[in-house]
């Protein structure tokens, strides 16, 4: 190694660059799916564990000890199967985990330890840009963790208690996934860049899983009618639209909110969480 | 997206006018940098030299995009970093102080996926990265991750990335702190390859030899102000041109040194406490009087140095205080 060899190639050989910011952010985004084939495996084993395991207790262990909890509302094959009701739930829930904690954590290592962000934040594309291209990059990844999710809900199950699925609407279900992989996104931007990092652990304990807990996971938001203080406080919860647009996707028959219900709060939802989102990021990107 | 005009000559690669940065907090808030004035020329060596915590790092984060100025205007190859964020980072490549390399990535992919940002094609950057790694020696290291470097490899390899598109003006903030003796001097090695070739490079630093070095022209910074500029004989040669004297004695200063000031090559006599610092352009026998009027009066020498012009002197005689105080 010598200067000579280093100042030619730092400047001799080198091809045109030509940047755009499509070029930019595109080349961001190669960036992530790479890094995404390179920890498939353990991404892989973090969205399907939990609810592979769920549908296992639920939909197979449980009907076969004879519990009652295998059919909903009531058991004695009067309601839809509890395997019917989670295959919404289960899928909407992992879109969301995953769209939060795909952006979270890695931006709180970006942002503290050693300022990695610096790298990105230095290409040639505006710091707000650089924001959504880190939304759309985890809303692939919670993309991608509601479709592994699918075969684990619908094939897991006990002998009788199959979900019953019945997409009629195939573009509702790929536009409530999408915007629903996109609102979990921002929502993790924004959580990102507004939560001191050194608290991050208490994401689980007071966002995410009250968050599922109360999400509709587990039963459609119609059937909480019963505790009707609840089933307004759970309008809060951004979880809640993505499950409801889900059932009306996927299983029609059970009662869901109606599509300007859940419609409306996604996309608005992902607007304004994205546009403070966004904010958030490039406050704590700039000094 | 169209390409904004320059506002200033191309032969000026730099330019700041009155620029001030004030970090928000109780009292006003941290002034780090109070109204700089720089101007660097296309090709030229710049540093900046001052202590830590004199702005340096806040004045480079500024003409790379990453600080927002409060005050003045800067601008990188003519375009505002403030109105042109975009315009600017085309144009520049930043080595930071910290390890700032992508960490999800190995050296390779670190290298590649800058060129990818800046417009390359895949196969275009993944050429350029083989050849950058294999100048700078880091070819045996292409897997590694940044994790698995040591500190010179790591720094070489921002350097490459920072080299990737070609960039018309490199930043370089501390790029030698931390490491060790050697690896510095190899790391200046690789710097004056690049100058020799006409590569633009703004540098901080806090070793003065560093920048005695390797740099065409410094600015002394303290206190988030230039205190002087120049090429380092033209320092020397002004601010910096005594020999400053320091001795501290037993005891406070004894009367007798205070005839000094009466003498035509004494420049300065600075007293406070027990320490006399004495400036001249006549050192020789100085020290030997500054002893001799403490044993005068009978007070004895605790400690005594005699520093030759350097930029250290520069610093001491435009603040009065020592470099590393």
């Amino acid at each position: 190694m010598t200067a000579t060899t280093q100042a030619a190639a730092a400047a001799g050989a080198a091809p045109a660059a030509r940047p755009t910011l499509a070029r930019t952010f595109w080349a961001m985004m190669a960036r992530e799916v790479r890094v995404l084939r390179k920890s498939a495996i353990s991404s892989f084993a973090r969205v399907i564990v939990q609810p592979v395991l769920f549908v296992f207790v639920f939909a197979y262990v449980l009907p076969k000890v004879g519990s009652a909890g295998a059919m909903f509302g009531g058991g004695g094959g009067r309601g839809p199967s509890f395997s019917t009701i989670l295959v919404p739930g289960l899928v909407g829930s992992s879109i969301v985990t995953q769209g939060i904690m795909a952006v979270i954590f890695p931006l709180v290592m970006e942002l503290t330890w050693q300022r990695s962000i610096t790298d990105r934040a230095l290409a040639p594309l505006p710091v707000p840009l650089l924001g959504v291209q880190k939304i759309v990059a985890a809303a692939l990844q919670a993309f991608l963790a509601g479709l592994l999710v699918f075969p684990a809900v619908l094939f897991i199950h006990a002998s009788g208690q199959g979900p019953s699925i019945h997409i009629h609407n195939w573009p509702l279900l790929v536009l409530v996934m999408v915007v629903g992989s996109l609102l979990s996104a921002a929502g993790g931007l924004l959580l990102g860049t507004v939560m001191n990092p050194q608290k991050m652990q208490m994401l689980f304990a007071l966002i995410l899983l009250p968050m599922s807990m109360l999400g509709c996971v587990y039963y459609p938001w119609a059937a909480m009618d019963h505790v009707r203080w609840l089933q307004i406080v759970t309008l809060l919860n951004p979880m809640v639209y993505v499950n409801e647009g889900l059932r009306a996707a996927l299983t029609p028959q059970i009662e869901h909110m109606p599509f300007w219900a859940y419609g409306s709060v996604l996309v608005l939802g992902t607007a304004a969480l994205a546009w403070a989102g966004t904010r958030t990021f490039t406050k704590r990107v700039l000094t | 997206m169209s390409d904004a005009s320059p506002q200033a000559s191309p032969d000026t690669a730099v330019r700041t006018t009155g620029l001030h940065k004030t970090y928000p907090g109780p009292n006003g808030g941290v002034k780090a940098v109070q109204g700089i004035d720089l101007e660097v020329a296309a090709g030229e060596f710049f540093g900046l030299l001052g202590p830590n915590g004199a702005g340096k790092s806040t004045t480079i984060g500024m003409l790379t995009t990453l600080v927002v100025p409060t005050g003045g205007r800067a601008s990188v190859v003519g375009f505002d970093v403030v109105k042109d964020p975009v315009q600017v980072k085309r144009r520049i490549g930043m080595v930071s102080q910290n390890n700032t390399l992508d960490n999800d990535l190995n050296a390779f992919e670190n290298l590649e996926f800058r060129g990818r940002y800046f417009g390359l094609s895949a196969r275009d950057a993944r050429r350029r990265a083989e050849e950058l790694l294999e100048a700078f020696g880091l070819a045996e290291r292409r897997t590694g991750t940044p994790f698995e470097m040591s500190g010179g490899q790591a720094k070489r390899l921002m350097i490459c990335r920072a080299l990737v598109h070609r960039p018309e003006v490199l930043f370089l903030d501390e790029p030698t702190a931390g490491l060790d003796p050697q690896t510095r001097v190899n790391l200046w090695e690789v710097l004056r390859g690049l100058q020799a070739d006409g590569q633009t490079i703004v540098l901080t630093t806090h070793y003065m030899e560093e920048a005695e070095a390797l740099c065409d022209r410094v600015a002394v910074v303290d206190h988030g102000r230039v205190l002087a500029s120049g090429t380092v004989p033209e320092l020397k040669g002004s601010a910096g041109a005594d020999t400053v004297i320091t001795v501290t004695y037993d005891e406070d200063v004894p009367d007798g040194v205070a005839k000094l000031r009466e003498r035509e090559d004494i420049g300065r006599v600075e007293v406070s406490g027990r320490q006399v610092r004495v400036f001249t352009r006549t050192p020789d026998g100085v020290l030997g009087e500054l002893v001799a009027a403490g044993a005068a009066a009978g007070v004895g020498v605790s400690d005594a140095a005699q520093l030759r012009p350097s930029l250290e002197t520069v610093f001491l005689t435009l603040t009065g205080r020592d470099y590393r105080e």
